[in-house]
């Protein structure tokens, strides 16, 4: 293996790569092959590093020296002067939003977003390169498949998850090692292991990144299960919506393959072994279990009722184990260290680490792992940097569709599986979208709402005709025709669907909705009895106003698509109310801030 | 007509290669959707005969599923983000904007048969929000203002 003096790791995450990473990577093999480089230092394309925000992120190592949102303009200059001349650009070194500092000697574990957290599941992601096993194998890739195969009894290792107090990181939280011990126990000449990779609450994009930046560490875990129950075929259900994630993963499949480490007699122990890669084709209730099966089988993916469980009866009528992506990943962790270093971390009933996609109204969008335990604050204030441009934090949201929305008050919960769903929310695929003083409330439940009408599978009554009929009158109350009473019709529509729903995705539904009722009815309430959003978002509820900070630009007439703006230049300007069309663009052009809304 | 006769010689090969695995319709189907843009009623007829499997068993999973579609789509698809991150940082605004200026409705194809707007769950690309693909393209960081800009640059392509 050739030697490097410095390694130029470049994010080939989606985010990245949507804001041009693969562009950066071809322009530094240029420049560094122009300037003579070529023999001392490497540039690796990694999975995501986290921090979308800051993307395209690139880190030159050994100094750990982290820029963001380069240009491909600001190759030639890392190029010439950090790379040739040892000097940093400290220009594009990254700020931290929580202190503002721009410390180029700081390295990557130093700066806020990296200090709070812990990587287990995100171990590899960012740091090696997701296409060539090699770099895996170096991280002691595949060790953890060697040890059981050849070390420990089918029984000993689903002792060890079990002992380990892994729970299914895709929202239910049901104990790994329990389920492993199910499918063990059931008795058929084939089972299956299988993958659920359809990850599909809007907002959590943990599973994608592992699968980009990791993709071998969930087929280890794969085998790792099939030897442990008993199978030799898993089957990973990947959405097609992740073109990379699905890239990476037939790479990796065909090298472990090539080596001998899937496939038959896997390090000569007699264990087969193999997995098949199925797309999803855009259906949210394919994430449901039995769902997810029926579609593997090329059907509708419609839910059916449990018992029978899928370790009894899954997968083409045969037992069936299903983990989610981010549970897998923790695997080879736990058969390398032991299960008392990992229920080591974490609280009393929830072990390990959590992964959590930040999104919405914060500075540092992006991907963190942290102890499970950590509070709601640490995370959003000290990891996310809270909300930018100086906007008040209302809520944030976790759990996706199923959650809910929780408010500052609640900012100190410790995370994990129970105290979420005590405080009405729940742990989802881990989700967490922060909205501010802008956001309305009664909006946000309506668009979960809106989301779970378009995705219901019209199988059972109380989901496909009462989310719909929930959502007429949450769209009543946005635009202002709310009636009294409507929120008491929302409370027991709610608990009905609840109740008798058949699969998770309606008895679930309605979560939203009543975290939303539950802490925000203020907001509900002004817009039915006052027919006002606090928000100032609900168009219908809503006027916009020319201040006397107009200075008569004409930039505001100009740009109105309904003629509503009128006035002398240079003198104030007035919006006829009958004509507004609501758009907000007169709002957006003024460079006096001089239009409102209220 | 060569083309249409190419384009199913290429779904029965498709076919051939799946035929006796268990599952085959969802793979069979994504990749028919991909041949000929759609799965238009000709198409599921081939699959179903060329599996051994219902018209009607094709056609429900068909419609099931969102990534296929039964009529042909616009030459630029335009996939509007509308997952949390995005609609908290407003793409129901961009998404109302392309509506406005497409003059189509979501999920509209316009005359022309060059553009079909959709709104579309998480692309996964929530550091960048809010967000829309034309293509397999990602534009991002996205305000209503910048939209007309961008579609005149695909009106002018072919």
């Amino acid at each position: 293996m050739d030697i490097y003096r410095a390694h130029v790791l470049v994010c080939g995450g989606t985010g990245c790569s949507s804001s041009g990473s693969a562009t950066l990577i071809e322009r530094f093999n240029e420049k560094i092959k122009e300037n003579g480089l070529d023999k001392e230092v490497k540039v690796i394309r990694t999975g995501c590093f986290g921090l979308c925000e800051a993307g395209p992120v690139v880190i030159v190592y050994p100094e750990g020296t982290f820029y963001s949102r380069v240009k491909p303009e600001n190759v030639d200059e890392i190029v010439t002067e950090h790379l040739l001349k040892g000097r940093k650009v400290e220009h594009l070194v990254y700020t931290d939003h929580a202190t503002h500092e721009q410390d180029a000697t700081k390295s990557l574990e130093d700066i806020g977003f990296y200090k709070h957290q812990m990587r287990i599941a995100l171990r590899n992601c960012g740091v090696i390169d997701p296409e060539n096993i090699d770099e895996y194998l170096a991280m002691d890739g595949y060790k953890a498949l060697e040890k059981v195969l050849t070390k420990m009894t089918r029984e000993e290792v689903i002792d060890e998850v079990l002992k380990s107090g892994l729970r299914g990181r895709g929202g239910g939280g049901f104990p790994t090692g329990l389920k492993w011990k199910f499918t063990y126990n059931s008795v058929a000449d084939q089972k299956y292991v299988a993958c659920n990779a359809d990850e599909g609450d809007p907002g959590a994009f943990m599973d994608r990144s592992i699968l980009e930046g990791d993709p071998h560490s969930v087929l280890e875990a794969m085998a790792i299960a099939g030897y442990a129950i008993g199978a030799s075929q898993g089957y990973i259900y990947v959405r097609a919506e992740y073109p990379i994630a699905v890239k990476r993963l037939t790479v990796a499949l065909n090298q472990a393959r090539e080596y001998g480490l899937l496939g038959e007699n896997i390090f000569g122990t007699g264990f087969n072994f193999d997995i098949h890669i199925r797309l999803g084709a855009g259906a949210f209730v394919c994430g449901e279990e039995t769902a997810l099966m029926h579609s593997i089988e090329g059907k509708r993916g419609e839910p059916t009722v449990r018992p029978p469980f899928p370790a009894v009866k899954g997968l083409f009528a045969k037992p069936t184990m299903l983990n989610n992506v981010e549970t897998y990943a923790n695997i080879p962790q736990i058969i390398l260290k032991g299960s008392q270093w990992f229920s080591s971390i974490g609280t009393e009933k929830s072990k390990g680490t959590k992964v959590f996609a930040l999104g919405g109204k914060i500075n540092n969008t992006g991907l963190v792992e942290v102890p499970m335990g950590t509070t709601l604050r640490t995370i959003i204030y000290e990891i996310g940097g809270g909300c930018p441009n100086g906007k008040k934090f209302k809520a944030v949201q976790t759990g996706g569709p199923s959650g809910g929305c929780l408010p500052e008050s609640l900012l100190d919960t410790p995370v994990d599986y129970d105290n979420l769903i005590a405080a009405g929310s729940m742990m989802g695929s881990g989700g967490m979208i922060v909205m501010d003083e802008d956001n309305c409330m009664v909006d946000i439940a309506r668009f979960y709402l809106d989301f779970i009408v378009d995705e219901s599978c019209g199988q059972c009554t109380p989901c496909r005709v009462g989310t719909k009929r929930m959502l007429e009158i949450l769209n009543r109350i946005v635009e202002g025709k709310g009636k009294e009473g409507d929120i008491e019709k929302l409370e027991e529509l709610a608990q009905t669907i609840k109740s008798t729903s058949l699969c998770a995705l309606g008895q679930t539904a309605p979560n939203p909705i009543l975290s939303t009722l539950k802490f925000f009815r203020d907001e509900y309430e002004a817009h039915i009895k006052e027919k006002r959003c606090p928000a100032h978002h609900c168009k219908a509820l809503l006027q916009y106003y020319i201040t006397d900070k107009c200075r008569g630009c004409t930039a505001c007439a100009r740009v109105c698509p309904g003629g509503a703006i009128s006035g002398e230049i240079k003198k104030q300007h007035v919006i006829d109310q009958d004509k507004c069309l609501k758009c907000g663009a007169c709002m957006e052009k003024c460079k006096f801030g001089a239009i409102i809304k209220k | 007509m060569d083309q249409s006769k190419e384009k199913f010689a290429q779904l029965q090969e498709l076919i051939d290669s799946h035929k006796n695995q268990p599952g085959a319709l969802m793979p069979v189907l994504q990749g028919a959707q991909g041949i000929f843009g759609c799965v238009s009623e000709d198409v599921q007829k081939a699959i179903a005969e060329g599996l051994g499997i219902t018209l009607s068993e094709v056609y429900g999973v068909a419609t099931f599923y969102a990534q296929f579609s039964l009529h042909p789509k616009g030459k630029y698809l335009i996939s509007v983000c509308l997952g949390t991150a995005c609609y908290v940082k407003g793409s129901q605004r961009v998404l109302d904007k392309l509506a406005e200026v497409l003059e189509i409705p979501v999920g509209g194809t316009t005359a022309d048969g060059k553009f079909t707007l959709e709104a579309t769950r998480c692309l996964g690309a929530c550091g960048l929000a809010p967000v829309m693909m034309i293509n397999g393209e990602v534009y991002g960081r996205l305000t209503p203002d910048v939209i007309p800009g961008i579609i005149e640059k695909y009106k002018a392509r072919d």
